[in-house]
């Protein structure tokens, strides 16, 4: 018998502390989702995808702990008429969320695919995540398709005359939570999904999403406010001939947030967007470090893909983004893009950037960029020429500065919803 | 109005004196004009009065209707009613050039204890005043100077300057970049400002927009001071003789 490694030791201390949900047809994709975990074993800092965000604080068996936040601001959406899912710590509460039923969409929580033998997210549950592993492997969402706790199932074959709005509420302290969610989008059918809230003290969450042929999928995503939570959150994301997938995330606050989005692209004609916009500040006792990790694969003709993520940092808060495009052999006409950018409030923050283009077809448009930068002098003495208090023209730079992401979310209403939220946050620091 | 003594400023990063003791006094309701050739200091005087940074004030003041100018922050001075007009207006994307406008409005309104225009107010007056201006809605509605041409920024400054009714405006070569047509419309809009009170510095290089504009006095500016003053004619001196033999005059 060989030594053990310290990282196959790390890996196991932890799953000894978690405990497998058993049954149904989904249990052979966990048993093989715990497999391919224990043969990657969990991130380390020397590795390639982990040198920028320490993983430590997301693997330690006991939760960091991370305080409910208490603040006078509602949730997001609010004020939108949707669909309710309520999860508090992780969990769904069938009290606090709407009846399950809107025409044209079918829920089934991940307990009840549990309990049956045949369900249409078995094709899907841990099989894009297994697809997403090569070429990176993301030890996380292995983790999350093996032990998730809850979550729900989605299938949308109609239109849906209203969004769909997961929401998260972190009330206990300790509360670390698996959440998997499944997404099927049918052939010509358009939904929009909401998640919102900070979820627990510690979330690990996965969706996988699997648009058909001419479907839509509009997902607008805001992580909450809590200033001591983590999450590492994972997507993936299989598009065919002619579909569209819309992904906007806003951070605000949070000591640690790695999200990572995995999108193929399969069919021909397809598009995808994802972007994103974080505010964060690390003053005082809070920690503030955000992660985007993205990947996104043509493999297929004409297909469009935009990456726009935007950050603003202060007193200290770190950025991070890792985005690719590999545009594989026969993926012509693709038209990619990708832009990062950072607004540094302060010289003690900092933005770390690896953009990433991999090209094995001759006909394509690709483009990338990212710029770290402060807040324009000469723009900011044009706004206070015209009378504006310096504090209040920071603010409307700064939101200038988050518009190419925010104008990703094609709702208005919605958008205005966030963008009011972000002024929100700015304002009561400027 | 405004009260220039003896202004001497300097460059903040390098020893470079710009403003060797400048001496000017306009009275309300006056149009001056400052005339000089290049790296004179005509620039530099307007952004030290409108209060960008990258200078120092070394001696001298500066009052407008008796604040001291010097020695407030520049959104207090144009709450106060100074306006200056950028020959290079500034291209902020993703502000919206009607947000802009109203916040400039309301935020200055605001300092002076006023109420706040309301949005449907505030359309009514800038939708008029644009349209003198020949400034289309589609302009209102993009980003603040993105995508404008040299005579749309300069427009727009003047529409600015219009909607925020100062009493002291500062113009920094406005007809720099403008064609004779573009050069007629602004000069129009400025002169539907004059109103016997507001008073006006008009800086520029060449006579031409004192034709349109027509000052009651005019400076020569050369080597951070000002060398000589007179009437009108004073300029058209400069446009047929150039600065030369008013320069060797004073040496």
């Amino acid at each position: 018998m060989s030594a053990p490694n310290p990282r196959a030791a790390a890996t196991e201390a932890l799953l000894d502390t978690l405990k497998m949900p058993e049954g149904g047809c989904i249990e052979v994709a966990r048993q093989a989702a715990l497999a391919r975990l224990r043969a990657m074993g969990l991130p380390q800092r020397r590795d390639e995808y982990w040198k920028f965000t320490k993983p430590d604080t997301l693997l330690t068996a006991d939760v960091p702990s991370a305080a409910p936040f208490d603040n006078e601001e509602g949730l997001l959406f609010d004020d939108f008429d949707r669909l309710r899912i309520v999860f508090v710590d992780g969990v769904f509460d069938a009290n606090a969320s709407d009846d399950l039923s809107l025409e044209g969409v079918t829920f089934d929580r991940l307990e009840d695919i549990c309990c049956t033998d045949i369900h249409w997210a078995k094709d899907i549950y841990g099989v894009l995540e297994t697809r997403g592993q090569t070429p990176v492997q993301r030890p996380f969402a292995a983790l999350n398709t093996a032990y998730a706790t809850d979550g729900i199932a989605i299938h949308v074959t109609g239109k849906p005359s209203k969004p769909i709005s997961l929401i998260y509420i972190h009330d206990s302290r300790d509360s670390d939570a698996i959440l998997h969610h499944v997404v099927r989008v049918e052939s010509g059918a358009e939904v929009t999904i909401l998640e919102n809230g900070p979820a627990a003290a510690r979330l690990n969450e996965c969706m996988e999403i699997d648009i058909a042929d001419g479907g839509t999928l509009h997902h607008i995503r805001a992580q909450g406010r809590d200033p001591e939570r983590r999450a590492v959150t994972s997507m993936f994301t299989r598009l065919g001939k002619e579909s569209v997938f819309k992904s906007f995330t806003v951070t605000v606050n949070g000591a640690l947030t790695r999200n990572e989005s995995v999108i193929e692209l399969t069919g021909d004609d397809a598009v995808a967007h994802v972007a994103g916009a974080c505010v964060g500040d690390a003053g005082g006792d809070r920690n503030f470090h955000h992660d985007d990790t993205v990947f996104i694969t043509h493999d297929a003709l004409n297909c469009e893909s935009r990456q726009v993520f935007k950050k603003v940092l202060r007193n200290g808060a770190t950025g991070v983004f890792q985005g690719k495009i590999l545009v594989k052999a026969g993926a012509q006409k693709t038209d990619g893009y990708q832009i990062s950018q950072a607004l540094l409030l302060d010289d003690d923050s900092q933005f770390l950037a690896k953009p990433e283009l991999e090209i094995y077809a001759d006909d394509v448009i690709c483009s990338h960029g990212s710029t770290t930068g402060a807040i324009d002098e000469t723009a900011l003495f044009y706004l206070r020429s015209r009378g504006v208090p310096k504090k209040e023209a920071t603010t409307l730079l700064t939101l200038s500065f988050l518009a190419e992401a925010v104008d990703e979310i094609d709702d208005a209403a919605l958008a205005e919803d966030i963008r009011t939220r972000l002024e929100n946050w700015l304002s009561r620091r400027g | 109005m405004l009260k220039i003594k003896d202004l001497r400023v300097k460059l903040e990063e390098e020893d470079k004196q710009i403003l060797k003791g400048v001496d000017l006094e306009i009275g309300a309701g006056e149009v001056h004009a400052i005339m000089g050739p290049n790296g004179s200091g005509k620039s530099t005087l307007s952004y030290v009065l409108a209060g960008r940074g990258g200078y120092e004030v070394t001696g001298g003041t500066a009052h407008m209707d008796g604040l001291d100018l010097l020695d407030v922050e520049p959104e207090e001075r144009a709450a106060a009613g100074l306006f200056l007009a950028f020959q290079y207006p500034v291209e902020i994307p993703g502000v919206g050039n009607m947000t802009f406008l109203r916040t400039a409005v309301n935020a200055q309104r605001k300092s002076r204890g006023e109420d706040e225009m309301s949005a449907a107010e505030f359309l009514k007056v800038v939708r008029a005043k644009a349209k003198d201006l020949k400034i289309d809605a589609e302009m209102l509605k993009r980003p603040v100077n993105v995508g404008f041409s040299g005579g749309e920024k300069k427009r727009n400054e003047i529409l600015q300057m219009a909607m925020l009714e100062p009493k002291m405006c500062v113009l920094d070569e406005t007809d720099s970049g403008l064609d004779v047509d573009a050069m007629k419309l602004v000069s129009e809009g400025v002169n539907a400002l004059r109103d016997g009170k507001r008073s006006f510095l008009v800086i520029t290089h060449y006579q031409r927009l004192l034709d349109h504009i027509k000052p009651d006095v005019v400076h020569i500016m050369a080597d951070g001071r000002i060398i000589k003053t007179g009437g009108p004619e004073l300029a058209l001196e400069v446009e047929q003789n150039g600065y030369a033999d008013l320069l060797a005059e004073v040496a």
